[in-house]
């Protein structure tokens, strides 16, 4: 065990060295190229036995991954914004090929105008494609969270693609301490045995995407899909827990709490800004008032069962959302209100749109937005449509 | 090699019956061929095309060998990454194939394709060329040749037909050839020579398609042979950069009174009924042209 000082990418490459990938392609897009650079690195010196697939294009990263999984290989591929929009066609073929390729996301904005920073909407985007979305909120969790992704993917239960996203800049170029465990406990932690659903054998021959008429198979495989992501979520926890049991951490299971027993107000954000929101409700609480923080660590699969839970413990919860569907607002937001409704003593959900295109959201606004959120609760009223933050 | 020799050889089917292909399929036909050639430890990827439904409908399958079919433009890229994953798990006796028609070839996968020759990853991309969009009702591809009709191009398709082969050669791969499901030693010899070269290696063949084509099924084979024999079509290798004319385009150029007219093969097929009789003068003249500059360049590299 030794601890480095990386960048969010580098903590990427070295999770995927540790898990001892055999298959990487990729395209290179800023901010995500420093996790392939480190990748080509590793192979070049030996540190990482791998085939480098260096193709043409986000689509072909993919395919090529795609390709390599059929043949039971470990695979991992990393990418962002416009080359994730660029392989949305075989981001949905992986899943539903049931193929475990992990992916980093490193979030960027899509433009036009073209613009390189933060923002979740890229991979929010992928929603309805059957992967598993994991945000993480620092390096550490980033490196611990690729190891884990390939765990809960290559389940017998799941085998359902994982993106762990990171956001760009932020954590991908940014350092911070990260401990490095050992290698002979990663290896236990995730020890790699092929695939059996789909394989390619020429002892055995399969074919794979025949046809199907509308009267056949396919709505009881999308089934199958959705079965595999409710089931993911038992999974994540668990393989959280055992992760915790061997490495001693652990960055919540789907959804992490901060101080929210008691809170009148909790906070719910992903990625960076839910480890800054632990700080701001520490000055809140140390002004007096009973705030909290969640923060959603699986947005694919939703844990509904998790947030309700916590819903009950408040009057309300605000939503930041680094995303956003314009004509509706952010996607946590309008998901977590789908998740609450119907349910008896349910609080209510403000929702705050910030941060696009790499906007800082600053601790000062995050602690001024949970105060205008406990205001709305002290004088009885009910949310108003979207916040805006700082809008020009 | 002789068709008897070929069925000693290799006696396996890998194309089975009750595949759902329409009657008188050039394309099955070549694969039947082109399998033989390969064999049993073969891997075929098959981005979107005819071959998606003459494989036949879930949970049936027509070949019997691994036929994993992905996108449209995925295919060269899914090769490659099967290619990586067999050398990951030790695997150098499988021959990895992409099988794509000329839409997923000249149009939607050609970036695909052009990037996994620039790796020379070690595969074979077989285009099976039937010119146009057939799977989806005939639409034009940069495949379909000047004058044919198609449901895009209602009165004939006014640009050229898209040099693939060409193309691919200047990648510099190791071996490019072209063939025709009419000739199917032609076919079987250049799959056998391509299967024990290492890197990309690229065959193009045309295969007719009734009713794309507009001609009576009898005549798939017929068709094919008039496109060879009338010079519209080309069988070649270009082997390390070397262009060699294959012996069936080599004798309609050494016996002249062996060639056909363009015209007999355009007349044959309805899909090239707006074709004015002055544009095939002028297609003939083109076919003349290039068949004088194809023997100056016989045997000759054909890169600086």
């Amino acid at each position: 065990m030794e601890t480095l000082i990386l960048t969010g990418n580098h903590a990427v490459a070295y999770a995927v060295k540790m898990a001892r990938v055999q298959f990487i392609s990729c395209y290179p897009i800023t901010p995500q190229t420093g996790i392939v650079e480190k990748l080509s690195d590793f192979i070049l010196n030996g540190e990482l036995e791998a085939v480098f697939v260096p193709v043409e294009s986000e689509h072909s990263a993919m395919a090529a991954c795609i390709g390599a999984s059929l043949t039971g290989v470990r695979t991992f591929t990393a990418t962002c914004s416009h080359g994730l929009a660029y392989m949305h066609e075989m981001v949905h073929w992986a899943s539903a090929t049931r193929l475990p390729i992990i992916m980093a996301v490193v979030n960027r904005t899509i433009g036009p105008p073209w613009n390189i920073w933060a923002e979740h909407g890229d991979s929010i985007s992928q929603r309805d494609t059957g992967w598993i979305q994991l945000y993480t909120s620092n390096h550490q969790e980033a490196f611990d969270t690729v190891l884990q992704a390939y765990k809960v993917a290559e389940d017998p239960d799941v085998l359902l693609p994982v993106m762990v996203c990171l956001e760009g800049f932020v954590l991908s170029h940014t350092v911070q301490p990260v401990v490095i465990p050992n290698q002979e406990d990663v290896d236990a932690f995730i020890p790699h045995e092929p695939w059996k659903h789909i394989i390619i054998d020429v002892d055995n021959p399969i074919t794979h995407g025949n046809l199907q008429m509308p009267e056949d198979w396919f709505y009881e495989f999308r089934f199958l899909m959705h079965r595999a992501m409710e089931a993911a979520k038992e999974k994540i926890v668990r393989c959280s827990k055992d992760f915790e049991k061997t490495f001693g951490r652990n960055h919540g299971h789907l959804v992490e709490e901060y101080k929210c027993d008691g809170a009148d107000v909790i906070l719910l954000s992903m990625g960076s800004l839910a480890d800054q929101a632990k700080v701001a409700v520490d000055v809140l609480r140390d002004e007096g008032y009973k705030a909290g923080a969640l923060k959603l660590r699986a947005f694919r699969p939703f844990p509904e069962e998790e947030l309700r839970r916590v819903a009950k413990k408040t009057k309300c919860i605000l939503v930041i959302d680094r995303n956003l569907s314009p004509g509706k607002g952010g996607a946590v937001a309008s998901e977590l209100k789908a998740a609450l409704y119907g349910f008896k003593g349910m609080p209510m959900v403000l929702e705050c749109v910030a941060g696009l295109g790499g906007r800082d959201v600053t601790l000062e606004e995050e602690v001024n937005l949970m105060k205008q959120a406990f205001k709305v609760v002290e004088e009885g009223g009910e949310p108003s449509g979207i916040i805006w933050l700082g809008l020009k | 090699m002789s068709a008897k020799k070929v069925f000693q050889e290799a006696p396996e089917e890998y194309v089975l019956p009750g595949n759902s292909a329409c009657q008188g399929c050039g394309s099955t036909l070549a694969l039947r061929w082109v399998l033989k050639a390969l064999g049993k430890k073969t891997v075929i990827v098959n981005p979107a095309s005819c071959g998606c439904v003459y494989v036949g409908l879930y949970p049936r399958t027509a070949i019997s060998v691994p036929y994993i079919q992905v996108a449209f433009a995925a295919g060269p890229a899914a090769a490659s990454g099967i290619v990586g994953g067999l050398e990951a798990r030790g695997e150098k006796d499988v021959t990895v194939i992409c099988w794509a028609g000329d839409g997923g070839t000249a149009d939607i996968g050609v970036s695909s394709l052009s990037g996994s020759a620039e790796r020379n990853t070690n595969y074979i991309y077989f285009c099976y060329d039937n010119e146009a969009y057939m799977n989806t009702g005939t639409q034009r591809s940069g495949s379909t040749p000047a004058g044919a009709w198609t449901t895009t191009t209602p009165m004939g398709k006014k640009e050229g037909k898209k040099d693939m082969a060409l193309i691919m050669a200047a990648h510099r791969i190791p071996y490019v050839a072209t063939s025709c499901s009419s000739y199917p030693l032609d076919l079987y010899d250049k799959t056998k020579k391509a299967k024990i070269i290492k890197g990309t290696r690229y065959i193009h063949i045309l295969t007719p398609c009734p009713p794309g084509w507009r001609f009576d099924t009898e005549l798939t084979v017929k068709i094919g042979r008039l496109a060879v024999q009338s010079g519209m079509w080309l069988l070649y290798e270009i082997e390390n950069g070397v262009f060699h004319l294959s012996a069936p385009s080599r004798k309609i150029l050494e016996n002249p009174e062996k060639r056909v007219s363009v015209r007999d093969y355009i007349k044959a097929q309805g899909r090239f009924r707006v074709v004015r009789e002055d544009e095939i003068k002028r297609l003939q003249e083109t076919i003349d042209e290039k068949l004088e500059k194809v023997a100056e360049l016989d045997g000759k590299p054909l890169f600086f």
